[in-house]
């Protein structure tokens, strides 16, 4: 995978965005907004309820590409890894990790450090610094 | 209100996650590349995205109750442990692995390209697994 340039006015905007949509559902429903936890509430519900309002948000966000891409009038550049073995790995771990983490970037990161809470601070630290050191030893150690 | 609400939550939570980057693999390895080709854009996605959240939310929490729910429902303020511990460890490990985070690949899902699918995919096996495995834990805890 090539190098990408550094993208500081797409990164703030698209960065309120996500915290808009955050701070709309604290608003309108008086809970967070993690991608993990949304996922979840979807797969394991506890009524049926809970499981609807979750695949609004879910869907929305998932349209939310082809919108872009007709309004903007080009697609997003996404270039994934070409192993399959790579992503099946990745996400079996990504899965298995936010289940016992409690949240993913989305949820700790954005919303839980916005609580200023500590279990969010802990998780954020501890899952960035164990993604650079996974890619430094992928690149670097091993040169993939 | 019915669903407008969940529908707008869920489009800005997928363009934020489009416009700023974090649905692009490439982008994600690059910023936890920094003895590499470093793109430092996602520090700024994160770092609008909290701004934003934490100003908004106590703004939200002003008005005592949100607007369509009778109380805030907010995630139990737990202690820090080796679950949530080992979990971001785990779940770093995925992220670096495949780029894709649960938030960042809801838009991809979207693109037509195979890639965000087979993530997708292994993530949900993943979180089943670890319900699976938990389920199992507290039973032997019952009968043990």
């Amino acid at each position: 995978m090539g190098e990408t340039s550094f993208t500081p006015g797409a990164a703030l905007l698209g960065g309120a965005a996500i915290g808009a949509a955050a701070v709309l559902l604290m608003f309108t429903r008086g809970r967070v907004l993690g991608a993990s936890g949304l996922v979840a509430g979807v797969l394991f519900p506890a009524t049926r309820a809970e499981a609807a309002w979750r695949a609004v948000l879910l869907l929305a966000a998932v349209l939310a590409l082809p919108l872009w891409t007709w309004v903007s009038g080009t697609a997003p550049p996404i270039e994934a890894p070409q192993s399959p073995g790579r992503l099946v790995l990745g996400g079996l771990l990504v899965g298995l990790g936010v289940s016992w983490g409690g949240g993913c970037p989305s949820g700790h990161g954005v919303c839980g450090l916005a609580r200023a809470a500590l279990r969010s601070l802990v998780a954020v630290a501890v899952f960035l610094s164990s993604a650079v050191l996974t890619v430094t030893v992928t690149r670097h150690v091993f040169g993939g | 209100m019915h669903r407008f609400d969940l529908l707008l939550a869920g489009l800005l939570f997928g363009l934020g996650l489009t416009v700023s980057g974090m649905v692009n693999p490439a982008k994600v390895l690059n910023f936890f590349d920094v003895f590499g080709h470093w793109d430092p854009s996602l520090a700024l996605v994160m770092a609008a995205a909290l701004l934003v959240t934490a100003v908004g939310y106590r703004i939200a929490w002003r008005r005592g109750r949100p607007v369509c729910a009778a109380a805030f429902d907010l995630p139990p303020r737990r202690a820090v442990d080796a679950r949530l511990v080992s979990g971001a460890a785990v779940f770093g490990v995925g992220w670096g692995l495949a780029g894709f985070c649960p938030g960042g690949v809801l838009p991809a899902l979207a693109s037509g390209q195979s890639a965000p699918w087979v993530f997708f995919t292994a993530l949900v096996t993943g979180m089943c697994i670890a319900r699976a495995v938990d389920r199992l834990r507290s039973e032997d805890k019952r009968h043990g």
